[in-house]
């Protein structure tokens, strides 16, 4: 098989290696160094979709980012990525690639009965589909475009590649690699910078690739390679390819992504897939060069038209010719660098150039070689449908508006020149306020916003040598102000062909008694005639017309589209184009995959896991974990074939009886020191902490300043001046900020310390009836007796010769201490305690079983106290100290809060004492009301209690210290459950708090 | 992301604070009595300036310092840093 439209002995691939691909079911084969395009094309494939909206045949128009549509479905490895450009695509060995828009293909396409149905599907037709009856949206639109349209399909599958983020500094990032990038690269690196040189594709030079200069004695390429071979060298330089850099953000915070393995027919081992750089730059030098723009005219969509820049790429580095019988349409010098290439290499094309009468160098020699240039001429339409065949082309007034007689002429590609865009999306998201070039009809970046530096083509500059001699300037400057070094570069001799002015003509007019469409915007399918409608809707400002038409959305954002976008609004509504404006330039600049974005953060590694000093205790013990914020904790250990609910339960039953161990450390703890330490618990927590003594433990609640309950938990004062505070696990982090907060801030004068502790202690409650008789075991030489150590107090003791604190605390209502010894004797104490306890018949419990006894005792915790609870609303009411100001205690008063009916917690028990209550579930009065049913409270926690025997839950409910005794309903339409219940006192076991102090 | 110079550590990007507020914002005195207005003003009412603002800044994953910044709600430009015991100026 031969690939026709490959050249002999040109461009930079290579062919001694060979490549089989396969496209649409299709096998071809292509060289190492071809992308997915340049290979279709070398086999004389241009149909490789269908277009949005439309369903129109389209090809290629590009040959790198610039690509509106070429995008297919690649299939790599056993994974599937949509959205893939096919001129940006690497070939490799194996790879396998389908045509996206197309249903049921890519020649027979089902959708292209839009095409004929235009009326369905005119500018703003998201917004006027939207609005038509409901039905027709969900039966006939919805699934008829869903099916038709989108830009591919996103695999379902787990994503096994593997993307990494990294974090990275430099003095200078340059982005491009084309002759600003490298001059000012090279100049800065020489001044000893540390400069980090980005190119987007898998070659370094840009347009030094495809362009007939030389510099320095070198061709464009020579030279180019020179330097990047220098730069690899240098220890204080990054050259990276394949990498994108696509955002720009706040204080010089910049995003790349590098393309690592998607060149490679798979992953290497250990290698991640992509990276993403998050990069922050003293400078910033974008060399981002420009984007040939196109000419408007009918039926521009045609496959076989494309950018001439792009043929001529394709042609150079690729070795293959787009069409062996080209058109070159041009208004300006560019096209002429292309006719020639073609000349050279023995194909002739027709050049019509808008222009009457260009003098330039270029033109000369094209003259020269003989190439037919027809002056002052248009193509006024392409014609064939799935493939260019031929154009119909006119003789143009000199003021552009009278197309002379229509001829046809035969051709199998136009190569289309409308002179040249500025890239300027990354200045545009530092926050430069772009200004209008008239002499290149395009924007430019303005004054700076961040450190940033536009340079070359970017900025406007489309001659080598001013490009070359401001870039080695602007790299020498800067990296001198960094460094301090000056070390000068001699400035090489350039030699490049001389051009001429561009005649700035964008837009063909209709022919008479034709409608041919003339698309403006490629990927969204936005026709001359879309923005024609929208202006006559009404719509004015230029960011209306974007949303409204789709003009420069999606992955494509306007490379090849804003700016004839903008001359046609400019032309209808008379205006100047800067007075029109450019839309917002958003980051991505091109599309970033969610790998990428979201890195190594994925499944267990979204979060940090925080594991207990008695972790691997658990585990052998059959342990069923459960997520606790960060922290893995046990929910409950199981035996033989148990369920979740038979094991807590036996759990909580044996606490209630016997002794149970459960492992605290996740507990937040705060270590408070200092004379003042005193006054600022006084001052945080609700109710009076002055008096209380050494060796004695209190529990005490914390409020925010809108008297919103924060958190609560116990703190022990261990000495004179020395307290240890326990918060909740979830709140530990935002108790210990908030103690920061008021000491820094509000009360400086203060002498306090305070620190997280929370990782050096390893917490054991034991509980249970038998917990003491336990206790003596484990600490014979100290005094635990109910006189010894009474319910809140404290002491230290000596755990088989390992230091412990000792806490009379009790969170299950029944006789409970709680043990603390230092992190990395967790274990040993673990085990004692499961030793020991043998007799007692211990047993661990897990959380299910913690959270049992809880609820059943009525002790409110984060499920109730959930950031819009007040004391009241949890019965704690009598922890509000009246003599002394606190945190929050002025928002008390407000009356919402004092109301007569205000909510507060209650107990809630099913009058069938068997159906267990849904948590969430809603209270009403009166299960048949009609809807939307007035809510009375809801159901905060559930459980089934032990010590009853039947379910058993707490609910916060509207004026709830009324309502013990009444009968209501529970509701869970999510469960479908309607639930007879009476309201109970939320202590449902041990009312008296007896137990704890026995 | 922002680049947030702590008065104590230096230049540090803003993923190792956490944003705490107006900082101009001042707790009336404990056990003094204050109006409903006084105390809206300070719990509830902020004004949402366009422009430089004087905001609280945690430096959470670094010294847990709180500090001032002087920063533009619309640009984001920082102007100036303080620690938590400097007044503003
Ligand atoms: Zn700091």
């Amino acid at each position: 098989m031969t690939q026709p439209f490959r050249l002999e002995n040109v461009g930079l691939i290579n062919r001694d290696k060979k490549i089989s691909f396969k496209f649409n079911g299709k096998n071809y084969y292509g060289y190492e160094g071809d992308t997915l395009a340049s290979a279709l094309i070398a086999n004389g494939v241009h149909l490789v979709g269908r277009s949005f909206k439309y369903h129109r045949p389209r090809g290629f128009f590009g040959a790198g980012v610039d690509e509106p549509y070429a995008i297919v479905q690649l299939y790599r490895n056993g994974e599937t990525e949509p959205n893939i450009k096919a001129t940006e695509q690497e070939l490799f060995d194996g790879l396998e690639a389908t045509s996206v828009n197309c249903w049921p293909s890519v020649n027979f396409d089902i959708g292209a009965i839009n095409n004929f149905l235009k009326i369905f599907l005119p500018a703003g037709f998201y917004y006027k589909t939207f609005m038509w009856p409901k039905s027709f949206w969900f039966k006939i639109y919805e699934p008829f475009i869903r099916k038709a349209a989108g830009l591919g399909v996103a695999s379902i599958k787990h994503d096994k590649e593997r993307y990494e983020h990294k974090y990275e500094y430099c003095d200078l990032l340059i982005t491009g690699s084309g002759p600003s990038g490298l001059a000012s690269a090279y100049a800065a690196a020489k001044n000893g910078a540390r400069v980090i040189l980005a190119e987007d594709k898998s070659r370094f030079g840009g347009t030094l690739l495809t362009s007939e200069v030389n510099i320095g004695n070198q061709s464009g390429k020579e030279w180019a390679d020179g330097i990047i071979s220098e730069l690899k060298e240098m220890p204080n330089v990054t050259v990276k390819n394949r990498s994108q850099v696509f955002g720009y953000y706040d204080h010089n915070m910049l995003v790349m992504s590098e393309r690592i393995s998607d060149h490679l027919p798979k992953t290497k081992k250990f290698h991640p897939k992509q990276r993403l750089w998050y990069i922050r730059a003293k400078e910033v030098l974008i060399s981002s060069g420009s984007i040939e723009r196109p000419i408007v005219f009918g039926n521009n969509d045609t496959p076989g038209v494309m950018l001439s820049s792009a043929a001529k790429e394709y042609l150079k580095v690729y070795g293959v010719l787009v069409g062996k019988n080209p058109l070159i349409f041009t208004n300006n010098d560019s096209g002429y660098e292309t006719a020639i290439e073609f000349k050279k290499n023995g194909v002739d094309p027709v050049i019509l150039d808008t222009r009457k009468n260009p003098k330039s160098e270029i033109v000369d020699e094209a003259i020269d070689l003989g190439i037919n240039i027809k002056f002052s001429y248009v193509v006024v339409a392409a014609q064939g449908y799935k493939k260019v065949k031929s154009a119909d082309i006119a003789k143009i007034s000199d003021d552009k508006e009278q197309l002379g007689v229509i001829e046809n002429i035969n051709c199998d590609c136009i190569c289309v020149s409308g002179f040249w865009t500025p890239t300027i999306h990354l200045a545009s998201q530092s926050g430069n306020k772009t200004k209008f070039k008239d002499d290149i009809d395009a924007f430019v970046p303005g004054i700076s916003k961040q450190n940033e530096t536009t340079l070359g083509a970017a900025n406007g500059t489309y001659t080598l040598d001013e490009t070359l001699k401001s870039s080695f300037e602007t790299g020498h400057k800067l990296s001198k102000e960094i460094t301090n070094k000056d070390n000068k570069i001699s400035f090489p001799n350039v030699v490049e062909k001389k051009s001429t002015v561009h005649d700035k003509f964008w837009c063909v007019p209709l022919p008479k008694g034709k409608n041919y469409k003339r698309f403006l915007d490629f990927q969204n399918d936005v026709a001359v005639s879309d923005i024609e409608i929208a202006l006559k809707e009404g719509y004015r400002s230029i960011e209306h017309v974007k949303r409204y038409t789709t003009l420069g959305m999606a992955t494509d954002q306007g490379k090849t589209s804003n700016l004839n976008g903008l001359q046609l609004v400019s032309k209808i509504e008379n205006k100047v184009v800067p007075a029109v404006g450019h839309t917002t330039f958003r980051p991505p600049y091109t599309p970033v995959s969610i790998g990428a974005i979201v890195g190594r953060e994925v499944g267990k590694h979204s979060k940090p896991t925080r594991k207990s000093p008695m972790h691997s205790w658990h585990e052998k013990n059959n342990a069923v974990f459960v997520d606790a914020g960060v922290w893995l904790r046990p929910r409950y250990y199981k035996q033989d074939q148990e369920n979740l609910f038979e094991g807590s339960k036996r759990e909580a039953k044996n606490v209630r009886t016997n002794v149970g161990v459960c492992d605290v450390t996740t507990l937040g703890k705060i270590d408070i020191k200092g004379p003042d330490a005193a006054e600022l618990l006084n001052r945080v927590y609700t109710n009076a902490w002055l008096k209380l003594p050494v060796g004695k433990a209190r529990y005490g609640v914390m409020l925010r300043e809108d008297g919103i309950v924060m958190d609560d938990g116990t703190t022990t004062r261990i000495s004179e001046n020395h307290y240890h505070m326990t918060t909740t696990t979830a709140q530990a982090a935002n108790v210990l900020s908030h103690l920061e907060y008021y000491l820094q801030l509000v009360w400086p004068e203060l002498n306090v310390n305070v620190v997280s502790s929370t990782e050096q202690w390893a917490g054991a409650a034991i509980a249970g009836p038998k917990s003491r008789d336990l206790l003596q075991k484990l600490f014979p030489n100290s005094d635990v007796s109910n006189e010894g150590l009474p319910f809140m107090g404290y002491m230290e003791g000596d755990l088989f010769g390992v230091k412990a604190r000792i806490f009379r605390i009790s969170f299950s209502g029944e006789l409970a201490y709680e043990v603390n010894v230092e992190s990395d004797n967790g274990n040993f104490m673990w085990e004692k305690i499961m030793e020991v306890g043998q007799e007692f018949k211990i047993q661990p419990y897990g959380t299910e079983a913690l959270s049992t006894l809880r609820i059943e005792m009525g002790h409110v915790a984060g499920s109730e106290l959930d950031g819009r609870t007040i004391p009241y609303d949890n019965s704690l009411e009598g922890l509000l100290s009246k003599k002394k100001d606190f945190i929050g205690k002025r928002s008390l008063t407000r009356k919402a809060f004092t109301a007569d009916d205000r909510q507060k917690v209650v107990g809630v028990v099913p009058l069938d004492k068997k159906t267990s209550i849904p948590e969430g579930s809603h209270l009403v009065k009166d299960s048949n009301a009609p809807l939307p049913n007035p809510k009375l409270g809801y159901i905060s926690a559930s459980c089934w209690s032990v010590e009853h025997d039947n379910p058993f839950s707490l609910a916060i409910l509207k004026d709830g210290k009324n309502m013990i005794g009444e009968k209501l309903f529970v509701m869970s339409p999510l469960k479908n459950k309607v639930i007879p219940v009476e309201i109970v006192s939320s202590h449902y076991v041990d009312p008296k708090g007896e137990r704890v102090r026995s | 992301m922002l680049h947030i110079k702590c008065p104590h550590c230096g230049m540090r990007s803003q993923n190792e604070f956490s944003y705490g507020g107006d900082a101009t914002i001042k707790r009336p005195e404990l056990g003094k009595e204050v109006s409903d207005q006084e105390w809206d003003d300070f719990v509830y009412n902020r004004k949402s300036l366009r422009g430089k603002h004087w905001e609280l800044w945690q430096h959470l994953s670094g010294c847990r310092q709180w500090i001032k910044v002087e920063r533009d709600t619309a640009t984001h430009e920082i102007f100036k840093t303080l620690k938590a015991n400097q007044e503003i100026s």
